[in-house]
């Protein structure tokens, strides 16, 4: 039996950098963002990242706002997010996929439900930008019963401090948010990037992705280079809501991003 | 003395700091500089002559002697931020915020506004300091409160609509909290009630704390006595933690909120977080733990008032450890009784109250005829009601 938490750190020790693509659970609709997900899987995606939508998602640019939005008016609940993951796993993808969602609807599910019902659903960990280490304690204890992994977040702003903070807490990849901002496709990337990783590193032993902003094969090459894991969300919702075939241009892009990937390392 | 380095970060249970990594040290520096600000002398005495010379503080505390009368039974008596330059009590705290934010060496100011006053409030600290002053609001609250928008662009400030979600306030901080996360090297969010992340309902309050302390020195003038009763609406619950702090030590003198009862409580048009349990249970909302009203699947509600200013799905995090430790009741009010409130106001006392201050009026009303005449309920005033006009004279019929 495979233990989630050692499923995550695996997904990194590939001789590529990892491709680690968000998707909005419910976006367009249940079904078909299940289709995309699979199809990313299929497509070479080394993990996934499945985002439980919220009413207020404040760390989120327009782009992923909209996709929640649209999820939520399609009735998608903590519930349902639960129910794709074990949807995911009949359907046979075995990659590591990690829910990503804002802390107040996993505290009024309850923490410790939540977290049994995801493991037992096949879900390796979870991503929640508004639950800092401080906050984290109960909910961490939880992933450490459950063999599940809590990825805490980083950026730029970050003091040594708090590096320090989070290489003590962190289980499974550390999310480094590459630039002071919310979600959503940049032209450029910031130059500080590479001193950023430096410092992290001087702490943290844990793999290391970096997110937001990322939306080009170019892109995700030059991160590449600094990390173990590349991060993309609103780029491929965008092309989620402007093909006519969602599942096949997501998985095409995945493909060309991988590759790119592959091609560098 | 001692030097501070932390303040506490919860109040009880409550409190906290739920926030994106990206904040998480500006919190920190905030906590630093303001620790600093409270210990620096040259700091309160600019922040006491400000308030002395250009807000005009102290405010005066008014007998309302016809509408005691009309109520029959105790004294009521107004504390009138109404009559604070601006309008309202947010000024205390935005002048407050302004010049930390100065001290801190920030150039941008961001916050958001309900009813517009705290972004009125914090668009003149911003013309008075030479700020640059960027104000979001929902776009539901620029067409009802349109006269506040008028005001905050004459002064300088820019107001940015926000279209999403309910429109309202808790828009309107989804939207700051954003340019926050963008900007944080060069702004400072000036949040304008005592909720939020660590430490801004404590720094919220101790700006706000004036209002107590002031009230306390001039109900021992008038009557020789402290109130038997202090009430204040509350939304995020700035002005009521104002007024009640410096009395949280006074066991006789009875602290009631008054919350947006709507349209009513069973039909879930409200903002009456302790009001219906059916919604309003502990939960995070913008930084904090604190009661919130929300769905069964911790989807946040929407809410419903009449007032802009109280119209918000979460309290301020110290009125939920008031409740839970019983120093501190909380009633609602009905937008129905609200409007005859702010109507007897106006026609008992020469006062036109804000729509949010109404609801505290109204509970004075209900409460008073049950006390002794030897008793005294002081209720505060928190802001005029010229911005709402046009909501009023929608709801009500003015005699020929």
């Amino acid at each position: 039996m495979t233990i989630p938490i050692e499923e995550v750190t695996k997904a990194f020790n590939n001789e590529h950098t990892a491709f680690m693509p968000y998707f909005t659970l419910g976006y367009p609709d249940y079904e078909t963002s299940l289709d995309i997900i699979q199809s990313c899987a299929e497509a070479g995606a080394d993990l996934m990242e499945l985002g439980m939508p919220f009413s207020d998602p404040l760390a989120d640019g327009p782009t992923i706002q909209n996709s929640t939005q649209v999820a939520l008016n399609n009735g998608v609940d903590i519930e349902q997010c639960l129910q794709a993951v074990s949807d995911l796993r009949k359907r046979g993808i075995t990659i590591p996929l990690m829910l990503m969602g804002y802390y107040n609807p996993i505290l009024n599910y309850g923490e410790q439900r939540f977290v049994e019902k995801a493991e037992a659903s096949g879900a390796n960990g979870f991503i929640i930008p508004d639950l800092p280490p401080e906050e984290g304690a109960s909910f961490e204890y939880h992933c450490i019963n459950n063999k599940l992994a809590l990825s805490y977040l980083l950026a730029p702003t970050s003091t040594e401090e708090r590096i320090k903070l989070v290489s003590e807490k962190a289980s499974g990849f550390v999310y480094l948010v590459s630039l002071t901002g919310v979600t959503g496709a940049r032209i450029a990337l910031p130059n500080y990037l590479q001193d950023f990783v430096d410092l992290v590193r001087r702490h943290v032993t844990n793999p290391l992705a970096i997110g937001f902003g990322i939306s080009t094969p170019d892109q995700a090459q030059e991160v590449g280079k600094l990390v173990e894991g590349v991060i993309v969300g609103s780029k491929l919702i965008n092309i989620a809501g402007d093909s006519a075939n969602p599942a096949e241009a997501c998985g095409q892009f995945v493909a060309d991003m991988v590759l790119a990937l592959k091609q560098d390392s | 003395m001692e030097t501070k380095s932390t303040l506490p970060k919860k109040f009880g249970q409550y409190g906290g700091q739920f926030v994106p990594e990206v904040l998480m040290p500006a919190l920190e520096d905030l906590e630093k500089a303001y620790i600093s600000a409270q210990q620096d002398r040259a700091f309160q005495e600019e922040l006491h002559n400000l308030l002395d010379s250009y807000v005009g503080r102290p405010t005066p505390l008014t007998f309302a002697q016809r509408l005691s009368t009309h109520c029959g039974g105790a004294k009521i008596y107004l504390k009138r931020e109404d009559l604070a330059h601006s309008g309202a009590h947010k000024i205390n705290n935005a002048l407050g915020q302004a010049l930390l934010a100065k001290r801190m060496g920030k150039s941008r100011i961001i916050a958001e506004t309900g009813a517009g006053q705290h972004g009125v409030a914090t668009a003149t600290a911003c013309a008075l300091l030479g700020l640059k002053c960027v104000v979001y609001m929902g776009t539901v609250d620029m067409n009802r409160q349109a006269p506040n928008v008028a005001r905050m662009k004459l002064l300088g400030t820019e107001v940015r609509a926000v279209a999403g979600g309910s429109q309202t306030l808790k828009d309107a901080i989804n939207e700051a909290i954003r340019d926050w996360v963008t900007n944080v090297d060069d702004t400072y969010y000036l949040l304008g009630s005592a909720l939020g992340p660590h430490p801004y309902p404590t720094m919220v309050r101790d700006f706000q704390s004036v209002i107590g302390q002031e009230t306390r020195s001039q109900i021992l003038d008038a009557e020789n006595m402290l109130p038997d009763v202090i009430i204040a609406c509350v939304g995020g619950g700035s002005n009521a933690i104002g007024i009640f702090y410096e009395f949280i030590n006074e066991k006789n003198v009875s602290l009631i909120g008054v919350e947006a009862g709507g349209l009513d409580i069973s039909g879930g048009k409200h903002a009456a977080r302790f009001a219906d349990s059916s919604i309003g249970r502990p939960g995070v909302l913008h930084g904090c733990y604190t009661y919130v009203l929300q769905n069964e699947d911790g989807q946040i509600a929407l809410t419903h008032s009449v007032s802009a200013g109280l119209d918000y799905a979460a309290i301020g995090p110290e009125h939920t450890y008031l409740r839970e430790k019983k120093r501190a009741t909380y009633t609602h009010a009905s937008d129905a009784e609200a409007l005859h409130a702010f109507q007897l106001l106006c026609e008992l006392e020469g006062i036109i109250p804000a729509l949010e201050s109404s609801h505290a009026i109204a509970e004075a009303i209900k409460l008073a005829p049950s006390m002794s005449p030897e008793t005294t309920i002081v209720v505060n005033l928190s802001g005029r009601g010229d911005k709402d006009l046009d909501t009023v004279l929608d709801e009500i019929d003015l005699k020929e």
